[in-house]
C-alpha cells in the first residue's frame, strides 16, 4: 500500500522519494508527449499517462480519495469524452506542425520559459526549509480521511457544493443545446417524397428490365426497343459504370429465334 | 522529503500545459493542455493541504475537478459545433472576430 | 421744468393715440387675407382717428395756461429691477403735440395717397399694416416720458422702415437697401442704448423729468459723453454724416414710404431726440458744437448730392439730408435755435411730403420711370401735380411768403446770433438748395418733352391729388400760420426754452442775403437747364458732379473703413478656425485614429495570440510580485 508511506511524511522517506521521482519523471514525460505529439489521439494517451501518475502523487500526498476521483473522473470519464470527440472529429488527421502565426512559436517558448523559470525560482526562494504538517491530525479529528473530507465538503463548503451541482446541471444543458442540430424545414412526409420523385422528370415506375433471352438471363444485356434499338436505362447503373454492358448482338437474336423455332443446333460459327 | 518538490513539479506541469495552449492548433489538444494546467494546480492544492495540515486544499481540488468536468463538457460541445460548420478543429480557423 | 399735469378729460386718451394705429397694424398683419378687402380702409381710419384726436387735444391744450400744458399718463410699471424702474408712461407736452399732429396728419394724408398709388399692388393690405406700424412706433417715440420707452419706439421705427424699404423684397436692390438701412441704424441705436445706460449710471433714472431735473449735477464731461452718444443715435436715424449712406438707397421702397420716412417720421426722430434732450445739450458745449458741425457738413453733402442726381427720388432724398442738416444745425445752436429747428421740421414735413407725393404722382404717370432726363413738359399733362409741386418748390427754396421761407430764415438768423460763420454757410446752403430744386423743377415740368416711346402721362386719380392739394396749401400757409397765429416760439418755449441774442447783422440783411443766394442758385439752374437743351444721356460732368453722383463716395468710404476690414477679419477668423482650431481637433482625432488603426492590427482574431499576450502579462505580474517580495 502506498497510503501508509505518506502518513509518515514529515521524515525523510525513501519510499516516497522513489515514488515521487518515478511519477514525476513519468508525468513530465507524459505532459511533453502530449504537447509534442502530431496526432491528437497520441496526445490524449500521453495525457492519460500524466493523469494516472498525478493520481499516484495525490495518494502519496495523503489524498487517496482525490486519487480515486482523479482516476475515475479524469482518466476515466474526461479522457473518454476527449477520445469520443476525437473520433467524431476525425481520428486520422495529424496536425501540421508548421506555425502559421508569425513569431508565435518563438514568443511562446520565450514567455513560457519565463513563466516556468520565474515560478520555480519564486517557489524555490519562498519554500526553503519547509516541512509538512501532515494530515494525520486532521484525519483523526472526524475518525478518518473520508469522514474528514465529507466534513469539509458538507459543512464549510456546502454552499459551494450546491453551486457546483448547479454548474454541472447547466453544463449538461449547455452541451445539449450546443450539440443539438435544429431542423430548419419540416420533415418530408410520404406524400412529399412521392411528389418529389414524380416532379423532377424521373422514371415513375420500375425501370425497364434488361434484355432477357432464353439462352441466358444476363443483366448486362440491354433490352430491345420496338424500333430495334436498345434501351440504355435497362442495364443497372453500376454495371454501366463499370463498362460491363454488353453491346447488342444480332447473333443473339438469331439464336433466340432458332431456339424458339425448335432448332437445337447452335450456329456456333456465327459467334466470335 | 521536501514538499517543495511537489510544488515545483506542479509549476513545471503548468508551464508545459501553457506551452501546449500556445503552440498547438488542434482545439482538442489545446483543451487537453488546459486540463493539464488544471491538474497541475490541483497537485499544488493537494501538496499545500498536506503542508498546512488541513483538508481545505483537498476540498478545493475536488471542486476544481468538478468544474473542469463541466467545462470539458461544454467546451467539447462547442468544438463539435464548430467542427460541424467548418469541417475543421483548428483553433485558428474561427478568426472572423477581429479588426 | 414745468409742472406735470395729471392726464384728465380728453388727455386721458393719450394712450389711444398710439393704440389706434398699432391696433390697425395688428389687425392687418395678423388678420391675413381675410382683411384684404377692407384692410387699407381700416389703416386709413385708425390713423385719421388718431389725427382727429390729436387736433382735439391741441384745442384742449390751448385752453390751458402755458405752464399747465404738460400731461403725464402712467399706464403701469413696465420694468422694475432693484433701483431701476421704467414705466409704461406717456408725456404729452407742446413739443410732443406738434409731433403728434405732424405724424398723424401728414401720415394720414400719405395713407390716403397710398390708396391710389398702391392700388395695383397685390400686398396692399400688408403695406398698410406696415404703414400703421410705422406711425404707431413713431408716436410711441414722441410720446414716451422716459428714454427706455422712447427706445422702444426708436427700434419700432427702425423695424417698420426696414419692412417698408424692403417692401418689394423680390428686387435684390430693395432687399439690400432695407438691410443697409437696418444695419446703419443699428450703429446709431448702439449710441442711444449706451447713452441710456450712462444716464442711468449718472442720474439713477431714465425718465425725462428726473434726468433733465438733475442734469446740472453731472460733470460736463459726462454730459458731453451723453450728448455725443445721443448725437450718434440721431445721426443714425436722421441720416446725418457719417451715417448718411442708407437714406439714398432707401428710395428703393414705394414712394409713399419715402414721403413718410422723409417728411413725417424716421428722419425727424433725431431732431426730436436732440430737442427733447435740450437740458443736456445746453450744458454740454462740445457735444452741441459737434451737433452744429455734423449738421452743416450733412447740409452741404445732401445739397451737393441733390444737385447731381438724375433720379428724381434720389435728388429729393439728397434735399432731405440737406434740410435735416438745417434742423440739426438749428437744434445744435442751443436755446436760440431749438424752436426754429422744430419749426423748420414742421414746415419741411409738410412741403417735403408734398414734393415726394408729387414726384410719386409723376412717376405714376411715367410708368415708374425715375430718370428726370426722360421727363420734361409734364406741366402740360399733370396740372394739379405741377401746381402743388411748384408750391413745394417755392417753399423749400425759402421764397416769401411760402412756409419754408419763414422757418429757414429764422434758422439762418439764429445761426448769425450764435456764430457768423455758421450763418454764412447756411446762406450758401440755401443758394445750393435754390439751384438743385430749380433744376429738378425745370427738368421735370418745364422745357420740352423727352419721354420714352410708349409713355402716356396722365393726371393721377383724385385720391392722390387731394392729399397733394392739402399739402400744397400747407406749403403755402403753414409757416405764416405757425409764426403769426400760432406763435411757435412761445408755444414751444416752456419745453425747449427760447432766447434771442444780438445778431451781427439785422434781420432784413439776413433775409436779403438769403434771397440773393437763392436767386443766384435759381439763375444758374435756369441758364443751365432752361436755356440749353437737356441731353437724354447724362454728360460726363465735372469731378464734383461725378463725386456727387457717387453720393460723395460715402458707400466707398463705408466699404473701405468698415465692410472690407470686417470681411478680412471674418475671413481671418474663419481661417484660424478651420486651419488652427479645427486642425488641432482634427489632427488629434487623426492621430488617435491612425494609432487605433495600427493597434487594432493586434486584434488578430487568433485565440492563441490573445493567450500569448495573457502569458506575457503573467510573466510581468509574476516578475513584479517576486521583485516586490524580494525587496
Amino acid at each position: 500500500m502506498i497510503a501508509p508511506l505518506a502518513d509518515t511524511a514529515t521524515d525523510v522517506n525513501v519510499g516516497e522519494q522513489i515514488v515521487f521521482w518515478v511519477t514525476a519523471i513519468l508525468s513530465v514525460a507524459g505532459a511533453l508527449g502530449m504537447v509534442l505529439s502530431r496526432k491528437a489521439v497520441h496526445s490524449a494517451l500521453w495525457l492519460a499517462l500524466t493523469m494516472i501518475n498525478l493520481a499516484i502523487l495525490y495518494v502519496a500526498n495523503s489524498a487517496p480519495f482525490l486519487g480515486m476521483v482523479q482516476v475515475i473522473v479524469y482518466t476515466g470519464a474526461v479522457m473518454m469524452l476527449f477520445l469520443f470527440v476525437l473520433m467524431v472529429v476525425g481520428v486520422d488527421s495529424s496536425d501540421s506542425l508548421i506555425e502559421t502565426i508569425k513569431g508565435q512559436r518563438l514568443a511562446s517558448i520565450v514567455f513560457v520559459l519565463g513563466v516556468g523559470i520565474l515560478l520555480v525560482w519564486g517557489i524555490g526562494n519562498s519554500m526553503v526549509e519547509t516541512s509538512s504538517v501532515g494530515l494525520d491530525a486532521a484525519n483523526a479529528e472526524h475518525g478518518g480521511h473520508i469522514e474528514g473530507i465529507a466534513n469539509v465538503l458538507f459543512t464549510q463548503y456546502l454552499l459551494v457544493f450546491e453551486l457546483v451541482a448547479a454548474v454541472l446541471i447547466t453544463a449538461a444543458m449547455g452541451a445539449m443545446v450546443l450539440a443539438h442540430r435544429e431542423r430548419w424545414t419540416p420533415r418530408p412526409s410520404q406524400r412529399d417524397l412521392a411528389r418529389a420523385r414524380f416532379t423532377d422528370g424521373g422514371h415513375p415506375g420500375n425501370l425497364p428490365n434488361p434484355g432477357v433471352y432464353a439462352r441466358h438471363n444476363a443483366v448486362d444485356t440491354p433490352a430491345l426497343l420496338p424500333d430495334g434499338g436498345t434501351s440504355d436505362i435497362s442495364v443497372p447503373g453500376p454495371v454501366r459504370a463499370r463498362g460491363d454492358e454488353r453491346s447488342f448482338d444480332r447473333v443473339d437474336i438469331e439464336e433466340v429465334r432458332a431456339i424458339s423455332e425448335g432448332e437445337t443446333t447452335l450456329p456456333e460459327e456465327g459467334r466470335e | 522529503m521536501n514538499p517543495e518538490n511537489y510544488i515545483i513539479l506542479s509549476a513545471i506541469l503548468f508551464t508545459i500545459g501553457s506551452l501546449g495552449v500556445l503552440i498547438r492548433r488542434n482545439a482538442i489538444v489545446v483543451f487537453m493542455s488546459v486540463e493539464l494546467m488544471l491538474n497541475a494546480a490541483n497537485l499544488a492544492f493537494v501538496a499545500f493541504a498536506r503542508i498546512n495540515g488541513n483538508l481545505d486544499g483537498q476540498a478545493v481540488a475536488f471542486f476544481v475537478m468538478v468544474v473542469a468536468a463541466a467545462e470539458v463538457v461544454v467546451g467539447l460541445a462547442i468544438i463539435v459545433t464548430i467542427f460541424r460548420t467548418r469541417r475543421s478543429a483548428s483553433i485558428d480557423e474561427p478568426n472572423l472576430l477581429k479588426y | 421744468m414745468t409742472e406735470l399735469m395729471p392726464a384728465e378729460g380728453v388727455f386721458s386718451l393719450i394712450w389711444l393715440l398710439i393704440a389706434l394705429p398699432l391696433a390697425g397694424a395688428a389687425v392687418l398683419l395678423f388678420g391675413g387675407r381675410r382683411t384684404n378687402a377692407w384692410g387699407p380702409y381700416l389703416g386709413i381710419l385708425t390713423v385719421s382717428a388718431s389725427a382727429v384726436l390729436g387736433w382735439i387735444m391741441l384745442v384742449a391744450m390751448m385752453g390751458n395756461s402755458p405752464e399747465e400744458r404738460t400731461f403725464d399718463q402712467t399706464l403701469f410699471t413696465w420694468v422694475s429691477v432693484g433701483d431701476f424702474q421704467a414705466n409704461m408712461a406717456f408725456q404729452l407736452d407742446q413739443l410732443s403735440m406738434v409731433f403728434v399732429l405732424l405724424i398723424t396728419t401728414v401720415g394720414g394724408l400719405i395713407h390716403i395717397y397710398s390708396l391710389g398709388y398702391m392700388s395695383h399692388d397685390r400686398d396692399r393690405r400688408k403695406f398698410f399694416g406696415f404703414l400703421n406700424l410705422f406711425v404707431g412706433a413713431m408716436l410711441i417715440l414722441v410720446l414716451a416720458n422716459n428714454y427706455l420707452l422712447l427706445y422702444v419706439g426708436w427700434e419700432g421705427v427702425g423695424l417698420a422702415s426696414y419692412l417698408l424699404i424692403g417692401f418689394w423684397q423680390y428686387k435684390p436692390s430693395a432687399a439690400a437697401a432695407a438691410k443697409k438701412a437696418f444695419v446703419i441704424n443699428r450703429v446709431g441705436d448702439v449710441g442711444l442704448s449706451l447713452a441710456i445706460m450712462l444716464m442711468f449710471i449718472t442720474f439713477g433714472s431714465i425718465s425725462f423729468q428726473d434726468v433733465f431735473g438733475s442734469a446740472g449735477e453731472a460733470s460736463e464731461g459726462t454730459l458731453n459723453a451723453i450728448g455725443l452718444l445721443l448725437l450718434l443715435a440721431a445721426a443714425g436715424k436722421s441720416a446725418q454724416f457719417p451715417l448718411q449712406a442708407w437714406l439714398l438707397d432707401a428710395m428703393e421702397g414705394p414712394t409713399p414710404v419715402s414721403a413718410l420716412i422723409h417728411a413725417a417720421t424716421m428722419v425727424t426722430a433725431g431732431v426730436y431726440l436732440i430737442a427733447r434732450s435740450n437740458a443736456i445739450f445746453n450744458l454740454a458745449e462740445i457735444a452741441a458744437l459737434t451737433v452744429v458741425i455734423v449738421g452743416v457738413v450733412t447740409m452741404f453733402m445732401g445739397a451737393i448730392i441733390g444737385s447731381a442726381k438724375d433720379d428724381i427720388k434720389k435728388s429729393l432724398a439728397g434735399s432731405t439730408m440737406s434740410q435735416i442738416g438745417y434742423m440739426i444745425t438749428a437744434v445744435g445752436l442751443g436755446p436760440v435755435g431749438y424752436v426754429f429747428g422744430i419749426f423748420h421740421l414742421l414746415t419741411h414735413g409738410v412741403f417735403k411730403a408734398g414734393l415726394f407725393l408729387g414726384a410719386g404722382s409723376v412717376m405714376h404717370g411715367m410708368n415708374d420711370n425715375v430718370n428726370m432726363r426722360r421727363y420734361g413738359a409734364i406741366r402740360t399733362v399733370m396740372f394739379i401735380t405741377f401746381i402743388t409741386f411748384a408750391a413745394g418748390w417755392l417753399s423749400i427754396m425759402g421764397i416769401p411768403p411760402f412756409s419754408g421761407f419763414w422757418s429757414k430764415d429764422e434758422i439762418i438768423h439764429a445761426a448769425f446770433e450764435q456764430n457768423t460763420l455758421t450763418g454764412i454757410l447756411l446762406i450758401i446752403g440755401a443758394g445750393i438748395t435754390g439751384f438743385y430744386m430749380t433744376r429738378m423743377f425745370i427738368m421735370t415740368f418745364l422745357g420740352k418733352a423727352r419721354w420714352e416711346e410708349d409713355v402716356h402721362p396722365h393726371e393721377s386719380p383724385k385720391v392722390m391729388t387731394i392729399p397733394l392739394i392739402i399739402l400744397a396749401l400747407g406749403s403755402v400757409f403753414l409757416g405764416m400760420a405757425l409764426l403769426f397765429w400760432g406763435n411757435i416760439e412761445t408755444w414751444l418755449e416752456p419745453v425747449v426754452g427760447y432766447e434771442s441774442k444780438e445778431a451781427p447783422i439785422s434781420t432784413g440783411v439776413a433775409i436779403a442775403l438769403g434771397l440773393l443766394a437763392v436767386g443766384i442758385g435759381v439763375l444758374i439752374a435756369y441758364l443751365q437747364y432752361q436755356r440749353k437743351p437737356i441731353p437724354v444721356e447724362a454728360p460726363h460732368g465735372s469731378w464734383l458732379t461725378r463725386a456727387a453722383r457717387e453720393e460723395l463716395y460715402g458707400n466707398q468710404v463705408n466699404d473701405a473703413l468698415v465692410v472690407t476690414p470686417t470681411l478680412v477679419a471674418a475671413k481671418a477668423a474663419t481661417a484660424v478656425d478651420e486651419k488652427g482650431i479645427d486642425g488641432v481637433v482634427n489632427g488629434s482625432a487623426a492621430f488617435v485614429g491612425a494609432l487605433s488603426g495600427r493597434l487594432r492590427r493586434y486584434q488578430t482574431g487568433f485565440a492563441r495570440s490573445y493567450a500569448l499576450s495573457m502569458v506575457g502579462g503573467a510573466v510581468l505580474v509574476i516578475l513584479a510580485l517576486i521583485l516586490v517580495g524580494a525587496s
